[in-house]
C-alpha cells in the first residue's frame, strides 16, 4: 500500500464524458424540471440508459466489479471510486436528475448487500435490459424514520401458498413511482420493503423483501412536494395484504437471537452513505464554482497563499469553502476506496456523510449570502442548489444519526450504551 | 490510483516515532513546559530516530530521500507526543531541509554532512516578524546585494535555539522576493536577545529574538537564488502535520476521559452532547489529515497546484487545531482548566499554529 492521490484514468475519462452530459442535458433544463415537479424527462432517462449500457458498466448507475480483461495486468478494484465520482459529477450537473438516472439505486444496493448469489442474479440482471429500469428502498414509515426499530410493517408467511403477506405504510421512497408503477417506457422494476417477521424479536426480526412492480395490494398513495431535488419522485406506498414469493426475502427467513436481519440494512448504509456524500459534494462544487465565477465577473480574484489577516472577508469565506469541500471529498474517496479494497468502512462512511452534510449545506448557504440578490434570484440556479443541498444532511441517516455511528465506533460503544 | 495507506517503510517509521512520542515526549511535556526546559537527553533520543538523516541523500551524509508525505506522517506522530519536544528535535531540519531544497551544491556539501552525521546541534532558521499581518512573502527584513555578496537588516522573532546556533537561515526581502540567507554565528551585526521569548505556550522551546544590522550573508542557491514557494509549502505542510499531532493528542485524552468520568449516573461519553463533540473532532482530524496528505503527495510529485494545496491544508489545520483542542478542555470541564491536566497545555499549543509558521519544515 501507499499514499497516492492520482485519479485513475478510467475515472478521469468518464468524468469528461459525464461533464458534457451534465452541461448539455441537465443544466439546460434544471430550472424547468424544478418548476414542473413530478414531470419525467424521458430524453434524459433514455439517453442515460443507452449511454451507460454502451459503456459496458451495465444499465444505469450500478456498481460493477470492474474485472480486468483476461491477460491484462492486475490492478486494484475501483468500482466504488468510479461510482462515487460519477455521482459527484452528475450531481454537479443537477442532483435531481442524478437521482432519476436509471438503475438499481438503493433497492439494488440492498439486494447486493443482503441477497444470496441466486437472488442477486435474479433481481439485478434486469438493469442491463433494453429499457431503463429502477428499484427503490422502503424503510421509512410515518412513525419510524431515524428509529428504524419502530418499523410497523409486518410480513407473515402463508404456508399454504408459500408466500409472504405484507402489510404496512411506507413514506419518502426515492424513486418509488418509477420503480413500482409500470410505465410503458420502463422495464419492470421493484421496491425493497423492510418489514418485521417477528415483532417480538425487535431488530433481529427485520427483513427486506423484494416486491415486484405492479404487485397487487401495493399502491402509490402520494408524491411529495419538496424543498429541492424536485425532479426526483418521493413516494408514499401502502401495502395491504401484498403477496410476494417466499424466495423474495433477503437473508434468513427464520429469526435467531442475533441481529443478522438488520445487519443487511446497515451493510447497505456503509456502502451508500459515501455515495450520498458524493452527491452532496457535487452540488456544493457547482455552487462554489458559480460563486467564484460571479466574483470574477466583478473583478474579484481570490488571493490564495496570502496570510488570513490580509484577506477580505469574502476571500476568507471562499478559501474556507475550498478547504471544506476538498476535505469532504477526500473523506468520501477514502470511504469508497476502503469499500473497493474490502476494508470495513462503517466509521469512514459515516464520517464522510457527516462532513458532506455539514459542508454542502454551509457552502451553498454561504454562497447565496455572499451573492446577495443574485444568490437569491431564481434567474440563476444557485438558489436551487441551496435547496437541493439540504437533503444531504437528512437522508441515509441524518447528520445526528451519523454522528452517533461515528461516536459509537470511536468509543467502542453499542447502540444501547449510546443512544 | 487513489490509495490511503502508508507504505511499509513509512509505517515502521511512524511506529518508531509514535513510540518515542508516547513513551518519552508525552510524560515529559508538563514538567518541561512548567520548568521552561526540555531535557536534552530526550532531544538527542529523538534525533537518533533519524527523521532528518533519512531525508538527506547518501552523498550528503544521510541515508534516504526527502519525501513530504513521509515527513508529514512523521511530524504528526512526533507532535502527538509534545509540540515543544518535537520542534526541539526537528530544529536542525529548519536549516538542513532548506539547504537541501534550495541550496547550491557547495552549500549542501558544506553543511549537510556535518549536520546529519553528527549529534543534534543547534542549526536553525528565522522567518517570523513581530506584526499582526506578518506575511512570509512580504518580509520587512531586507537583503541588499553588496559587493559580491548580500547584507541583511531587520528583526526576527521566535527563533528556536538562536543563542547557541552554529549558523542560521534568515529569510529576507530581496527586491520584493523572499529569499533565504545563511548567516554564520560569528557574523558582524548579528545579535541574539539574552532573554528568551515568553509565549502563551511552547515555553519548553528556547526561542530568541534576532537583530540584524548590515549582516553579511550568503544567499541560498548562490547568485541565482531559489524558489521560496517550495520552502514555504514545506513549512505549511509541517505546521499542518504538527497541528494534527497536537489535536489528536487532545482528542485522545478527551476520549479516554469521557469514557471514565461519570455524571448523572452514566459515563459522560454516553451523553450525546459529549459524544457528538468527539465524533466531530474525529471527523475534522481525518478531513484535515487527508488534505495534508494530498498536498504533500502533490509536492512530492511536482504538481502545479501543490503550493496552493499546502496553503489550504495549513489554513484548515489552524482552525482544526483550535476547534479540537478547545473541545478537549471543554470535555474535561473545570478539570480541563487546571494545568495538571494535559488538555490545558494542548489548548495553548493549539492556538499557536497561525503564528508559528516557519518553526517546522518537512
Ligand atoms: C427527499 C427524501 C428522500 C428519502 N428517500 C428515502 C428512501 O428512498 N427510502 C427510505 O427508506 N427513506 C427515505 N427517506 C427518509 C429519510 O431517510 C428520513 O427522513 C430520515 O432518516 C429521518 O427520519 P425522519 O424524517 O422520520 O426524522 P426523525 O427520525 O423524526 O428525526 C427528527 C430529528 O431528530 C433527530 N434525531 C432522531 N433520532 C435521534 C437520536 N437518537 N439522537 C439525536 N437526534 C436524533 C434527527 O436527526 C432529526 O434532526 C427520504 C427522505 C426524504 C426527505
Amino acid at each position: 500500500m501507499t499514499i497516492e492521490f492520482e485519479a485513475p484514468k478510467p475515472i478521469v475519462q468518464m468524468q469528461v464524458m459525464l461533464k458534457t452530459v451534465a452541461e448539455n442535458m441537465m443544466r439546460s433544463t434544471s430550472r424547468e424540471m424544478d418548476e414542473n415537479e413530478h414531470a419525467i424527462p424521458w430524453d434524459y432517462v433514455e439517453f442515460m440508459h443507452t449511454a451507460m449500457r454502451s459503456m459496458g458498466g451495465g444499465g444505469g448507475l450500478t456498481i460493477n466489479d470492474d474485472k480486468p480483461k483476461e491477460g491484462a495486468e492486475k490492478r486494484p478494484p475501483i468500482g466504488y471510486q468510479k461510482l462515487a465520482s460519477q455521482i459527484e459529477m452528475l450531481s454537479w450537473g443537477d442532483v435531481g436528475y442524478y437521482l432519476i438516472t436509471p438503475g438499481g439505486g438503493l433497492g439494488a444496493a440492498a439486494v447486493a448487500a443482503a441477497g444470496s448469489p441466486e437472488q442477486k442474479a435474479k433481481f439485478l440482471e434486469r438493469f442491463n435490459g433494453d429499457k431503463p429500469t429502477y428499484a427503490a428502498m422502503c424503510m421509512t414509515e410515518p412513525g419510524a424514520g431515524s428509529d428504524t426499530s419502530a418499523i410497523r410493517a409486518r410480513a407473515v408467511l402463508d404456508e399454504k401458498t408459500n408466500e409472504w403477506v405484507i402489510n404496512g405504510e411506507k413514506i419518502f421512497v426515492t424513486g418509488g413511482d418509477k420503480s413500482f408503477t409500470e410505465y410503458e417506457k420502463l422495464g419492470k422494476g421493484f421496491i425493497v420493503v423492510w418489514a418485521s417477521i417477528d415483532p417480538s424479536a425487535g431488530r433481529s426480526g427485520m427483513r427486506a423483501f423484494v416486491v415486484e412492480a405492479g404487485t397487487p395490494g401495493v399502491k402509490i398513495t402520494k408524491l411529495e412536494h419538496k424543498l429541492g431535488i424536485r425532479a426526483s419522485d418521493t413516494a408514499s406506498i401502502s401495502l395491504v395484504d401484498a403477496r410476494v414469493p417466499f424466495e423474495n426475502v433477503l437473508g434468513k427467513p427464520t429469526v435467531e437471537k442475533t441481529t443478522t436481519g438488520f445487519k443487511g440494512a446497515m451493510a447497505t448504509f456503509d456502502a451508500t452513505r459515501p455515495l450520498v456524500a458524493a452527491s452532496g459534494i457535487g452540488v456544493a462544487r457547482a455552487a462554489l464554482e458559480f460563486l467564484k465565477e460571479k466574483l470574477q465577473e466583478s473583478g474579484i480574484e481570490i488571493r490564495y497563499r496570502l496570510p488570513r489577516n490580509k484577506l477580505t472577508s469574502i476571500e476568507k469565506d471562499v478559501i474556507d469553502m475550498e478547504i471544506q469541500l476538498r476535505s469532504a471529498w477526500l473523506l468520501t474517496l477514502k470511504a469508497v476506496w476502503m469499500a473497493d479494497n474490502k476494508k470495513s468502512n462503517a466509521l469512514e462512511s459515516s464520517m464522510s456523510k457527516v462532513r458532506a452534510g455539514d459542508v454542502t449545506t454551509k457552502i451553498t448557504q454561504k454562497a447565496v449570502e455572499i451573492l446577495g440578490p443574485i444568490g437569491y434570484s431564481r434567474e440563476f440556479l444557485l438558489e436551487k442548489w441551496f435547496r437541493d443541498a439540504k437533503i444531504t444532511d437528512i437522508y441515509e441517516g441524518t447528520g445526528q444519526i451519523n454522528r452517533l455511528v461515528v461516536a459509537r465506533q470511536i468509543l467502542g460503544y453499542t447502540g444501547a450504551e449510546l443512544r | 490510483m487513489y490509495s490511503f495507506e502508508p507504505n511499509e517503510e513509512q509505517q515502521m517509521l511512524m511506529d518508531a516515532v509514535g513510540k518515542y512520542a508516547a513513551n518519552d515526549l508525552r510524560p515529559a511535556a508538563h514538567d518541561a513546559e512548567e520548568g521552561h526546559e526540555f531535557p536534552m537527553r530526550l532531544v538527542s533520543k529523538g534525533w537518533e530516530l533519524g527523521l532528518l538523516q533519512a531525508s538527506v541523500p547518501e552523498m550528503y551524509g544521510g541515508f534516504g530521500d526527502r519525501s513530504a508525505v513521509t515527513g508529514v506522517l512523521a511530524v504528526e506522530e512526533m507532535a502527538f507526543g509534545d509540540l515543544a519536544g518535537a520542534l526541539s528535535v526537528l530544529t536542525p531540519s529548519l536549516f538542513a531541509t532548506s539547504v537541501l531544497l534550495a541550496g547550491s551544491e557547495e552549500q549542501k556539501k558544506e553543511y549537510l554532512p556535518k549536520i546529519v552525521e553528527g549529534a543534534w546541534a543547534p542549526y536553525t532558521a528565522a522567518l517570523i516578524e513581530y506584526s499582526f499581518d506578518f506575511d512570509p512573502n512580504e518580509l520587512k527584513t531586507t537583503a541588499k546585494a553588496q559587493g559580491g555578496g548580500y547584507v541583511l537588516s531587520g528583526e526576527k522573532v521566535f527563533v528556536p535555539f538562536a543563542k547557541d546556533a552554529e549558523a542560521l537561515i534568515v529569510y529576507a526581502n530581496l527586491d520584493g522576493v523572499t529569499q533565504g540567507f545563511i548567516v554564520k554565528k560569528e557574523a558582524q551585526g548579528l545579535s541574539v536577545s539574552t532573554e528568551r521569548e515568553k509565549l502563551m505556550g511552547l515555553n519548553a522551546l528556547p526561542m530568541y529574538r534576532v537583530k540584524l544590522e548590515n549582516v553579511t550573508a550568503s544567499r541560498l542557491g548562490g547568485a541565482s537564488g531559489h524558489d521560496f514557494g517550495l520552502i514555504l509549502a514545506s513549512m505549511h505542510l509541517a505546521s499542518a502535520a504538527a497541528a494534527l499531532g497536537v489535536a489528536r493528542s487532545s482528542f485522545e485524552y478527551a476520549k479516554s476521559y469521557a469514557k471514565e468520568r461519570e455524571a448523572f449516573g452514566v459515563k459522560i461519553a454516553q451523553k450525546q452532547a459529549i459524544a457528538f463533540m468527539l465524533a466531530e473532532m474525529a471527523t475534522e482530524l481525518e478531513a484535515i489529515r487527508l488534505l495534508t496528505w494530498e498536498a504533500a503527495w502533490q509536492l512530492d510529485n511536482g504538481k502545479e497546484e501543490a503550493l496552493t494545496s499546502a496553503y489550504l491544508a495549513f489554513t484548515g489545520a489552524c482552525d482544526m487545531a483550535m476547534m479540537v483542542t478547545d473541545r478537549g478542555v471543554q470535555i474535561y470541564g473545570g478539570h480541563g482548566y487546571i494545568r495538571e491536566n494535559p488538555v490545558e497545555l494542548l489548548m495553548r499549543n493549539g492556538r499557536g499554529f497561525p503564528m508559528l509558521l516557519g518553526l517546522a519544515i518537512v
